[in-house]
Protein backbone atom coordinates (compact mmCIF):
# COMPACT_ATOMS: atom_id res chain seq x y z
CA UNK A 1 0.00 0.00 0.00
CA UNK A 2 3.07 2.36 1.15
CA UNK A 3 4.50 1.76 -2.33
CA UNK A 4 0.95 2.46 -4.36
CA UNK A 5 1.35 5.68 -2.72
CA UNK A 6 4.98 6.22 -3.47
CA UNK A 7 3.98 5.71 -7.19
CA UNK A 8 1.54 8.00 -6.93
CA UNK A 9 3.96 10.86 -5.31
CA UNK A 10 6.29 10.15 -8.30
CA UNK A 11 3.62 10.61 -10.97
CA UNK A 12 1.77 12.90 -9.37
CA UNK A 13 5.55 15.11 -9.12
CA UNK A 14 5.91 14.29 -12.65
CA UNK A 15 3.12 15.77 -13.66
CA UNK A 16 3.32 18.87 -11.88
CA UNK A 17 6.99 19.00 -13.54
CA UNK A 18 5.85 18.49 -16.62
CA UNK A 19 3.07 21.21 -16.39
CA UNK A 20 5.74 23.58 -15.03
CA UNK A 21 8.06 22.86 -17.90
CA UNK A 22 8.04 25.00 -20.91
CA UNK A 23 6.78 21.82 -23.47
CA UNK A 24 6.96 23.67 -26.87
CA UNK A 25 9.29 26.12 -27.98
CA UNK A 26 8.60 29.75 -26.40
CA UNK A 27 7.76 30.73 -29.90
CA UNK A 28 3.80 29.93 -29.61
CA UNK A 29 3.27 33.79 -29.87
CA UNK A 30 4.69 34.31 -33.22
CA UNK A 31 7.10 34.59 -35.63
CA UNK A 32 10.97 34.64 -34.71
CA UNK A 33 14.36 34.01 -36.30
CA UNK A 34 17.53 32.40 -35.32
CA UNK A 35 20.90 34.74 -35.51
CA UNK A 36 24.30 33.09 -35.32
CA UNK A 37 26.25 36.14 -34.53
CA UNK A 38 29.52 37.19 -32.57
CA UNK A 39 30.42 38.25 -28.80
CA UNK A 40 31.47 41.52 -29.95
CA UNK A 41 28.00 42.14 -30.83
CA UNK A 42 26.15 40.87 -28.25
CA UNK A 43 28.45 42.04 -25.19
CA UNK A 44 28.88 45.49 -26.59
CA UNK A 45 25.13 45.79 -26.10
CA UNK A 46 24.51 46.80 -30.05
CA UNK A 47 21.70 44.01 -30.29
CA UNK A 48 19.67 45.25 -27.55
CA UNK A 49 19.65 48.43 -29.08
CA UNK A 50 18.81 47.72 -32.51
CA UNK A 51 16.64 44.71 -32.07
CA UNK A 52 13.92 45.73 -30.51
CA UNK A 53 13.77 48.51 -33.12
CA UNK A 54 12.91 45.58 -35.93
CA UNK A 55 10.58 43.69 -33.56
CA UNK A 56 8.59 46.66 -33.17
CA UNK A 57 8.09 47.14 -36.82
CA UNK A 58 8.09 43.71 -38.00
CA UNK A 59 6.16 41.66 -35.06
CA UNK A 60 9.81 39.43 -35.93
CA UNK A 61 11.54 38.16 -32.88
CA UNK A 62 14.82 38.42 -33.23
CA UNK A 63 16.73 35.17 -31.17
CA UNK A 64 20.55 35.79 -30.70
CA UNK A 65 23.19 32.96 -30.37
CA UNK A 66 26.49 34.90 -29.23
CA UNK A 67 29.70 32.82 -30.05
CA UNK A 68 32.57 33.20 -31.70
CA UNK A 69 32.67 33.57 -35.52
CA UNK A 70 33.93 30.32 -36.11
CA UNK A 71 32.04 28.69 -34.18
CA UNK A 72 29.02 30.51 -35.48
CA UNK A 73 29.76 29.48 -39.35
CA UNK A 74 29.84 25.97 -38.78
CA UNK A 75 26.47 26.46 -36.81
CA UNK A 76 24.68 27.94 -39.24
CA UNK A 77 26.44 25.56 -41.49
CA UNK A 78 24.85 23.01 -40.05
CA UNK A 79 21.58 24.81 -40.58
CA UNK A 80 21.21 25.86 -37.25
CA UNK A 81 20.68 29.36 -37.67
CA UNK A 82 18.35 31.89 -40.53
CA UNK A 83 20.91 34.54 -40.70
CA UNK A 84 24.86 34.81 -40.25
CA UNK A 85 26.15 37.68 -38.56
CA UNK A 86 29.69 37.76 -38.38
CA UNK A 87 33.44 39.47 -39.31
CA UNK A 88 35.70 37.32 -40.66
CA UNK A 89 35.30 38.36 -44.78
CA UNK A 90 37.26 35.49 -46.18
CA UNK A 91 35.57 32.69 -44.36
CA UNK A 92 32.32 34.34 -44.87
CA UNK A 93 32.93 34.18 -48.79
CA UNK A 94 33.75 30.77 -48.40
CA UNK A 95 30.58 29.63 -46.52
CA UNK A 96 28.59 31.57 -49.51
CA UNK A 97 30.78 30.02 -51.97
CA UNK A 98 30.12 26.68 -50.80
CA UNK A 99 26.60 26.88 -50.65
CA UNK A 100 25.69 27.49 -47.35
CA UNK A 101 25.21 31.29 -47.66
CA UNK A 102 22.57 33.30 -50.37
CA UNK A 103 24.88 36.27 -50.26
CA UNK A 104 26.83 38.58 -48.22
CA UNK A 105 26.76 41.99 -47.95
CA UNK A 106 28.85 44.72 -45.49
CA UNK A 107 26.86 45.72 -42.71
CA UNK A 108 28.98 48.09 -40.58
CA UNK A 109 32.83 48.13 -39.25
CA UNK A 110 34.47 48.73 -36.07
CA UNK A 111 38.43 48.81 -35.67
CA UNK A 112 40.70 46.45 -33.48
CA UNK A 113 43.19 48.24 -31.00
CA UNK A 114 45.55 46.91 -28.89
CA UNK A 115 45.59 46.87 -25.31
CA UNK A 116 47.71 46.95 -22.47
CA UNK A 117 49.25 47.65 -18.98
CA UNK A 118 50.81 51.00 -17.92
CA UNK A 119 54.24 49.37 -17.56
CA UNK A 120 54.20 49.12 -21.50
CA UNK A 121 56.71 46.30 -21.78
CA UNK A 122 57.42 46.64 -25.18
CA UNK A 123 57.24 50.07 -25.50
CA UNK A 124 54.60 50.43 -27.78
CA UNK A 125 52.72 52.96 -26.45
CA UNK A 126 50.92 55.61 -29.60
CA UNK A 127 51.99 53.89 -32.29
CA UNK A 128 49.67 53.51 -35.14
CA UNK A 129 51.93 50.84 -37.19
CA UNK A 130 50.28 47.65 -36.09
CA UNK A 131 52.98 45.35 -37.78
CA UNK A 132 55.83 47.47 -36.19
CA UNK A 133 54.15 46.85 -32.64
CA UNK A 134 53.55 43.39 -32.46
CA UNK A 135 57.20 42.95 -33.67
CA UNK A 136 58.39 44.94 -30.80
CA UNK A 137 56.03 43.12 -28.87
CA UNK A 138 57.89 39.45 -30.26
CA UNK A 139 61.21 41.20 -29.53
CA UNK A 140 60.56 41.98 -26.05
CA UNK A 141 59.07 39.14 -25.58
CA UNK A 142 56.84 41.07 -23.88
CA UNK A 143 53.84 38.76 -22.56
CA UNK A 144 50.85 38.81 -25.61
CA UNK A 145 47.27 37.13 -24.83
CA UNK A 146 45.21 35.72 -27.90
CA UNK A 147 41.66 34.18 -28.10
CA UNK A 148 43.44 31.47 -30.14
CA UNK A 149 39.67 30.43 -30.94
CA UNK A 150 39.39 30.85 -34.54
CA UNK A 151 36.95 33.49 -34.29
CA UNK A 152 36.88 36.74 -36.17
CA UNK A 153 39.13 38.93 -33.98
CA UNK A 154 41.37 35.72 -33.52
CA UNK A 155 41.93 35.12 -37.55
CA UNK A 156 42.40 39.15 -37.84
CA UNK A 157 45.01 38.76 -35.56
CA UNK A 158 47.02 35.94 -37.39
CA UNK A 159 47.00 37.15 -40.36
CA UNK A 160 48.46 40.70 -38.88
CA UNK A 161 51.10 38.57 -36.94
CA UNK A 162 52.01 36.87 -40.58
CA UNK A 163 52.21 40.31 -41.77
CA UNK A 164 54.60 41.11 -39.50
CA UNK A 165 56.65 38.08 -40.52
CA UNK A 166 56.74 36.77 -36.97
CA UNK A 167 55.31 32.94 -36.14
CA UNK A 168 53.86 32.81 -32.71
CA UNK A 169 53.21 29.15 -32.92
CA UNK A 170 56.90 28.56 -31.84
CA UNK A 171 56.29 31.16 -29.44
CA UNK A 172 52.94 29.37 -27.81
CA UNK A 173 53.19 28.77 -24.24
CA UNK A 174 55.88 31.43 -23.29
CA UNK A 175 54.77 34.78 -24.28
CA UNK A 176 52.41 34.59 -26.65
CA UNK A 177 49.25 32.67 -24.57
CA UNK A 178 45.93 31.10 -26.59
CA UNK A 179 43.30 31.30 -24.20
CA UNK A 180 40.63 29.59 -26.58
CA UNK A 181 38.03 31.36 -25.09
CA UNK A 182 35.95 34.29 -26.22
CA UNK A 183 37.17 38.40 -26.16
CA UNK A 184 35.65 39.16 -22.63
CA UNK A 185 37.54 36.30 -20.65
CA UNK A 186 40.22 36.72 -22.86
CA UNK A 187 40.62 40.40 -21.76
CA UNK A 188 39.99 39.18 -17.91
CA UNK A 189 42.84 36.39 -18.57
CA UNK A 190 44.94 39.12 -20.35
CA UNK A 191 44.73 42.02 -18.21
CA UNK A 192 45.23 39.32 -15.12
CA UNK A 193 48.95 37.99 -16.46
CA UNK A 194 49.88 41.66 -17.78
CA UNK A 195 49.73 40.97 -21.52
CA UNK A 196 49.03 42.69 -24.42
CA UNK A 197 45.67 41.97 -26.18
CA UNK A 198 44.07 42.92 -29.46
CA UNK A 199 40.49 43.62 -28.81
CA UNK A 200 37.31 44.90 -31.19
CA UNK A 201 37.13 48.55 -29.76
CA UNK A 202 33.62 47.83 -29.15
CA UNK A 203 33.60 44.97 -26.63
CA UNK A 204 36.90 47.38 -25.00
CA UNK A 205 34.96 50.32 -24.51
CA UNK A 206 32.17 48.61 -23.07
CA UNK A 207 34.04 45.74 -20.78
CA UNK A 208 33.97 46.20 -17.15
CA UNK A 209 37.07 44.88 -15.92
CA UNK A 210 40.10 47.43 -17.65
CA UNK A 211 42.14 47.15 -14.47
CA UNK A 212 44.90 50.12 -15.30
CA UNK A 213 44.70 48.59 -18.92
CA UNK A 214 44.54 51.42 -22.06
CA UNK A 215 44.97 51.81 -25.17
CA UNK A 216 48.50 51.00 -26.51
CA UNK A 217 47.77 50.83 -30.51
CA UNK A 218 44.96 52.19 -32.95
CA UNK A 219 44.22 53.97 -36.06
CA UNK A 220 46.23 51.60 -38.36
CA UNK A 221 43.86 50.74 -41.03
CA UNK A 222 44.80 47.12 -41.04
CA UNK A 223 43.00 47.04 -37.92
CA UNK A 224 39.40 47.75 -39.77
CA UNK A 225 36.85 44.90 -38.65
CA UNK A 226 34.24 44.31 -40.68
CA UNK A 227 30.89 43.34 -40.55
CA UNK A 228 29.18 40.87 -43.05
CA UNK A 229 25.10 39.58 -42.93
CA UNK A 230 24.31 36.29 -44.74
CA UNK A 231 21.33 34.69 -45.40
CA UNK A 232 21.56 31.27 -44.41
CA UNK A 233 20.67 29.47 -48.10
CA UNK A 234 17.03 27.80 -47.66
CA UNK A 235 17.80 25.46 -50.76
CA UNK A 236 20.42 23.86 -48.77
CA UNK A 237 18.77 24.19 -45.08
CA UNK A 238 15.23 23.21 -45.34
CA UNK A 239 14.18 24.28 -41.63
CA UNK A 240 15.62 28.06 -42.37
CA UNK A 241 12.78 30.83 -42.13
CA UNK A 242 13.68 32.43 -45.44
CA UNK A 243 11.33 34.90 -45.83
CA UNK A 244 11.47 36.82 -41.99
CA UNK A 245 15.55 36.13 -42.28
CA UNK A 246 15.26 38.24 -46.05
CA UNK A 247 13.26 40.95 -43.68
CA UNK A 248 16.02 40.89 -41.06
CA UNK A 249 18.33 41.30 -43.98
CA UNK A 250 17.14 44.13 -45.81
CA UNK A 251 15.90 45.86 -42.60
CA UNK A 252 20.07 45.85 -41.21
CA UNK A 253 21.04 47.14 -44.77
CA UNK A 254 17.88 49.80 -44.59
CA UNK A 255 18.94 53.78 -44.20
CA UNK A 256 16.51 52.16 -41.10
CA UNK A 257 18.31 50.07 -39.61
CA UNK A 258 21.83 51.80 -40.50
CA UNK A 259 20.37 54.79 -38.57
CA UNK A 260 19.87 52.65 -35.54
CA UNK A 261 23.61 50.97 -35.85
CA UNK A 262 24.92 54.51 -35.71
CA UNK A 263 22.55 55.66 -33.14
CA UNK A 264 24.26 53.12 -30.60
CA UNK A 265 26.77 54.73 -28.46
CA UNK A 266 28.22 53.43 -24.87
CA UNK A 267 29.39 56.20 -22.59
CA UNK A 268 28.90 58.96 -25.30
CA UNK A 269 31.20 57.19 -27.61
CA UNK A 270 29.94 55.79 -31.23
CA UNK A 271 30.93 52.09 -31.43
CA UNK A 272 29.76 50.86 -35.17
CA UNK A 273 29.89 52.40 -38.33
CA UNK A 274 27.82 51.19 -40.85
CA UNK A 275 28.82 50.88 -44.48
CA UNK A 276 26.15 48.56 -45.86
CA UNK A 277 26.02 49.60 -49.92
CA UNK A 278 30.03 51.18 -49.23
CA UNK B 1 36.79 45.17 -6.34
CA UNK B 2 34.95 46.23 -3.48
CA UNK B 3 35.51 43.07 -1.45
CA UNK B 4 33.56 39.65 -0.69
CA UNK B 5 31.03 42.15 1.31
CA UNK B 6 30.36 44.54 -1.06
CA UNK B 7 29.43 41.80 -3.38
CA UNK B 8 27.02 40.15 -0.96
CA UNK B 9 25.41 43.39 -0.68
CA UNK B 10 25.22 43.59 -4.62
CA UNK B 11 23.72 40.23 -4.53
CA UNK B 12 21.05 41.12 -2.18
CA UNK B 13 20.36 43.90 -3.82
CA UNK B 14 19.66 42.06 -6.50
CA UNK B 15 17.00 39.95 -4.88
CA UNK B 16 15.18 43.02 -3.42
CA UNK B 17 15.40 45.07 -6.64
CA UNK B 18 13.46 41.58 -7.99
CA UNK B 19 13.35 42.44 -11.62
CA UNK B 20 11.29 40.89 -14.15
CA UNK B 21 14.70 39.60 -16.24
CA UNK B 22 16.16 38.08 -12.99
CA UNK B 23 12.81 36.48 -12.09
CA UNK B 24 12.85 34.92 -15.71
CA UNK B 25 15.83 33.67 -15.75
CA UNK B 26 15.48 31.95 -11.51
CA UNK B 27 12.46 30.85 -13.05
CA UNK B 28 13.30 28.89 -16.10
CA UNK B 29 16.99 27.43 -14.22
CA UNK B 30 14.14 26.05 -11.77
CA UNK B 31 11.85 24.33 -14.29
CA UNK B 32 15.03 22.95 -16.54
CA UNK B 33 16.80 21.28 -13.60
CA UNK B 34 13.56 20.21 -11.85
CA UNK B 35 12.55 18.62 -14.57
CA UNK B 36 15.45 16.93 -15.94
CA UNK B 37 16.22 15.61 -12.20
CA UNK B 38 12.04 14.69 -12.63
CA UNK B 39 12.98 12.82 -15.24
CA UNK B 40 16.05 11.24 -14.20
CA UNK B 41 14.98 9.99 -11.03
CA UNK B 42 11.70 8.33 -13.36
CA UNK B 43 14.30 6.13 -15.15
CA UNK B 44 17.39 6.48 -12.57
CA UNK B 45 15.52 5.06 -9.54
CA UNK B 46 13.93 2.20 -11.27
CA UNK B 47 17.02 1.05 -13.12
CA UNK B 48 19.49 1.78 -9.64
CA UNK B 49 17.35 -0.56 -8.08
CA UNK B 50 17.05 -3.27 -10.60
CA UNK B 51 20.64 -2.95 -10.75
CA UNK B 52 21.38 -2.97 -6.84
CA UNK B 53 18.73 -5.77 -6.35
CA UNK B 54 19.19 -8.76 -8.71
CA UNK B 55 22.21 -10.94 -9.69
CA UNK B 56 22.96 -10.96 -13.98
CA UNK B 57 25.76 -11.39 -15.96
CA UNK B 58 27.39 -8.48 -16.78
CA UNK B 59 26.62 -6.79 -13.78
CA UNK B 60 29.20 -6.15 -12.51
CA UNK B 61 30.44 -4.07 -15.98
CA UNK B 62 27.16 -2.04 -15.55
CA UNK B 63 27.57 -0.88 -12.44
CA UNK B 64 31.53 0.21 -13.70
CA UNK B 65 30.05 1.99 -16.39
CA UNK B 66 27.04 3.78 -14.40
CA UNK B 67 29.68 5.15 -11.70
CA UNK B 68 31.77 6.02 -14.75
CA UNK B 69 29.19 7.97 -16.49
CA UNK B 70 28.82 10.31 -13.30
CA UNK B 71 31.61 11.92 -14.36
CA UNK B 72 30.63 12.74 -17.93
CA UNK B 73 31.92 16.00 -18.62
CA UNK B 74 28.62 18.90 -19.69
CA UNK B 75 30.35 20.43 -22.59
CA UNK B 76 30.96 16.72 -23.91
CA UNK B 77 27.16 15.54 -23.46
CA UNK B 78 26.41 19.77 -24.89
CA UNK B 79 28.46 18.73 -27.65
CA UNK B 80 26.41 14.84 -28.40
CA UNK B 81 23.37 16.51 -28.18
CA UNK B 82 23.85 19.35 -30.20
CA UNK B 83 24.93 17.11 -33.38
CA UNK B 84 21.60 15.07 -32.42
CA UNK B 85 19.07 18.08 -32.85
CA UNK B 86 21.17 19.90 -35.40
CA UNK B 87 19.22 20.81 -38.18
CA UNK B 88 21.80 18.68 -40.16
CA UNK B 89 21.68 15.66 -36.99
CA UNK B 90 19.50 12.95 -36.79
CA UNK B 91 16.86 14.51 -34.91
CA UNK B 92 16.93 18.01 -36.39
CA UNK B 93 12.88 17.62 -37.84
CA UNK B 94 11.70 18.34 -34.47
CA UNK B 95 13.50 21.53 -34.55
CA UNK B 96 14.34 21.31 -30.27
CA UNK B 97 17.81 22.83 -30.89
CA UNK B 98 17.92 26.24 -29.00
CA UNK B 99 14.47 25.36 -26.49
CA UNK B 100 14.37 24.40 -22.81
CA UNK B 101 13.25 21.37 -23.71
CA UNK B 102 16.68 20.56 -25.43
CA UNK B 103 18.41 21.68 -22.13
CA UNK B 104 15.63 19.23 -20.36
CA UNK B 105 17.47 16.28 -22.43
CA UNK B 106 20.95 17.51 -21.86
CA UNK B 107 20.58 17.87 -18.56
CA UNK B 108 18.81 14.56 -17.68
CA UNK B 109 21.42 12.67 -19.76
CA UNK B 110 23.98 14.36 -17.11
CA UNK B 111 21.57 13.55 -14.08
CA UNK B 112 20.25 10.02 -14.92
CA UNK B 113 23.44 7.72 -14.22
CA UNK B 114 24.82 10.47 -11.10
CA UNK B 115 20.83 9.37 -9.79
CA UNK B 116 21.10 5.46 -11.34
CA UNK B 117 24.51 5.23 -9.58
CA UNK B 118 23.88 6.60 -6.31
CA UNK B 119 20.50 4.55 -6.35
CA UNK B 120 22.35 0.81 -6.90
CA UNK B 121 24.40 1.47 -3.82
CA UNK B 122 21.54 2.52 -1.56
CA UNK B 123 19.32 -0.51 -2.59
CA UNK B 124 22.23 -2.89 -2.64
CA UNK B 125 22.74 -2.60 0.55
CA UNK B 126 19.44 -2.31 2.03
CA UNK B 127 18.54 -5.45 -0.02
CA UNK B 128 21.52 -7.30 1.76
CA UNK B 129 19.72 -6.48 4.97
CA UNK B 130 16.40 -7.62 4.12
CA UNK B 131 17.18 -10.22 1.55
CA UNK B 132 16.01 -13.05 4.52
CA UNK B 133 13.25 -11.52 4.87
CA UNK B 134 12.48 -11.48 1.69
CA UNK B 135 13.08 -15.00 0.76
CA UNK B 136 11.27 -16.01 4.13
CA UNK B 137 8.16 -14.61 3.17
CA UNK B 138 8.64 -15.28 -0.89
CA UNK B 139 8.31 -11.51 -1.96
CA UNK B 140 7.87 -11.30 -5.77
CA UNK B 141 10.87 -9.47 -7.39
CA UNK B 142 9.05 -5.98 -8.36
CA UNK B 143 7.87 -6.18 -5.04
CA UNK B 144 11.49 -6.44 -3.92
CA UNK B 145 12.46 -3.12 -5.79
CA UNK B 146 9.66 -1.35 -4.75
CA UNK B 147 9.82 -2.25 -0.66
CA UNK B 148 13.33 -1.21 -1.33
CA UNK B 149 12.97 1.75 -3.07
CA UNK B 150 9.90 2.80 -0.47
CA UNK B 151 12.11 1.97 2.72
CA UNK B 152 15.19 4.21 1.15
CA UNK B 153 13.48 7.08 0.24
CA UNK B 154 15.40 9.21 2.55
CA UNK B 155 18.62 7.99 1.36
CA UNK B 156 17.16 8.39 -2.55
CA UNK B 157 15.93 12.24 -1.43
CA UNK B 158 19.64 13.34 -0.77
CA UNK B 159 20.36 10.68 -4.36
CA UNK B 160 18.15 13.07 -6.05
CA UNK B 161 19.46 16.12 -4.66
CA UNK B 162 22.78 15.24 -5.83
CA UNK B 163 21.97 15.01 -9.05
CA UNK B 164 19.60 18.44 -8.73
CA UNK B 165 23.15 19.98 -7.56
CA UNK B 166 25.02 18.79 -10.79
CA UNK B 167 22.29 20.12 -13.44
CA UNK B 168 21.57 23.25 -11.30
CA UNK B 169 25.23 24.52 -11.38
CA UNK B 170 26.33 22.76 -14.96
CA UNK B 171 26.68 25.68 -17.78
CA UNK B 172 28.54 23.88 -20.70
CA UNK B 173 26.18 21.72 -22.14
CA UNK B 174 23.20 24.30 -21.71
CA UNK B 175 25.38 26.98 -23.20
CA UNK B 176 25.93 24.84 -26.38
CA UNK B 177 22.02 23.64 -26.81
CA UNK B 178 20.28 26.54 -25.45
CA UNK B 179 22.26 29.49 -27.17
CA UNK B 180 22.07 30.98 -24.20
CA UNK B 181 19.26 33.55 -26.07
CA UNK B 182 17.91 35.95 -23.53
CA UNK B 183 14.66 35.80 -22.89
CA UNK B 184 14.07 32.07 -24.16
CA UNK B 185 17.36 29.84 -23.04
CA UNK B 186 19.19 32.11 -20.48
CA UNK B 187 19.14 30.81 -17.50
CA UNK B 188 21.54 31.60 -14.17
CA UNK B 189 24.94 29.79 -14.97
CA UNK B 190 24.73 31.05 -18.27
CA UNK B 191 24.09 34.32 -17.48
CA UNK B 192 26.85 34.28 -14.78
CA UNK B 193 29.14 32.95 -17.84
CA UNK B 194 27.74 36.19 -19.92
CA UNK B 195 28.18 38.66 -17.79
CA UNK B 196 31.96 37.31 -16.55
CA UNK B 197 33.16 37.79 -20.58
CA UNK B 198 31.80 41.47 -20.12
CA UNK B 199 34.21 41.69 -17.41
CA UNK B 200 30.84 42.48 -15.23
CA UNK B 201 32.74 40.36 -12.55
CA UNK B 202 30.97 41.87 -9.46
CA UNK B 203 27.46 40.99 -10.92
CA UNK B 204 28.73 37.40 -12.00
CA UNK B 205 29.41 37.06 -8.53
CA UNK B 206 26.60 38.24 -7.21
CA UNK B 207 24.32 36.12 -9.80
CA UNK B 208 26.46 33.51 -7.71
CA UNK B 209 25.17 34.15 -4.46
CA UNK B 210 21.78 34.20 -5.87
CA UNK B 211 22.20 30.88 -7.71
CA UNK B 212 23.89 29.55 -4.37
CA UNK B 213 20.63 30.48 -2.42
CA UNK B 214 18.35 28.84 -4.66
CA UNK B 215 20.35 25.40 -3.87
CA UNK B 216 19.66 26.24 -0.41
CA UNK B 217 16.24 26.92 -0.39
CA UNK B 218 15.59 24.22 -2.65
CA UNK B 219 17.71 21.90 -0.49
CA UNK B 220 16.01 23.11 2.48
CA UNK B 221 12.59 22.26 1.13
CA UNK B 222 13.57 19.22 0.65
CA UNK B 223 14.76 18.33 4.35
CA UNK B 224 11.76 20.06 5.55
CA UNK B 225 9.56 17.52 3.66
CA UNK B 226 11.77 14.68 5.26
CA UNK B 227 11.27 16.04 8.83
CA UNK B 228 8.18 16.62 8.24
CA UNK B 229 6.95 12.87 6.55
CA UNK B 230 9.37 11.35 9.85
CA UNK B 231 7.02 12.87 11.99
CA UNK B 232 4.06 11.74 10.24
CA UNK B 233 5.36 8.65 9.93
CA UNK B 234 6.24 7.94 13.42
CA UNK B 235 3.23 9.93 15.34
Amino acid sequence: MMTRRLFGLAAAGLLALGLAAPGTPAAANGKFILVQSTTSTQNSGLFDHILPIFTDKTGIEVRVVAVGTGQAIKNAANGDGDVLFVHARPAEEKFVAEGHGVARFDVMYNDFVIVGPPADPAGIKGMTDVTAALGRIAEAEAPFASRGDDSGTNKAELRLWKAAGIDVSEASGGWYRETGSGMGATLNAGTAMGAYIMTDRATWIAFGNKGDYAIAVEGDERLFNQYGIILVNPEKHASVKADLGQQFVDWVLSEEGQAAIAGFEVNGQQLFFPNAGG
Amino acid sequence: MDGFFGILGEAVALILAWDADLIEIIGLSLRVTLTAVGIACLIGLPLGALVGTFRFPGRTAVTVLLNALMGLPPVVVGLIVYLMLSASGPLGVLGLLYTPTAMIVAQTILVTPIVAALTRQVVEDLNREYAEQFASLGVGPLDRVAALLWDARYSLLTVALAGFGRAVAEVGAVFIVGGNINHVTRVMTTTIALETSKGNLQLALALGVVLLGLAVAVNALAMTLRVSAQRAAYA
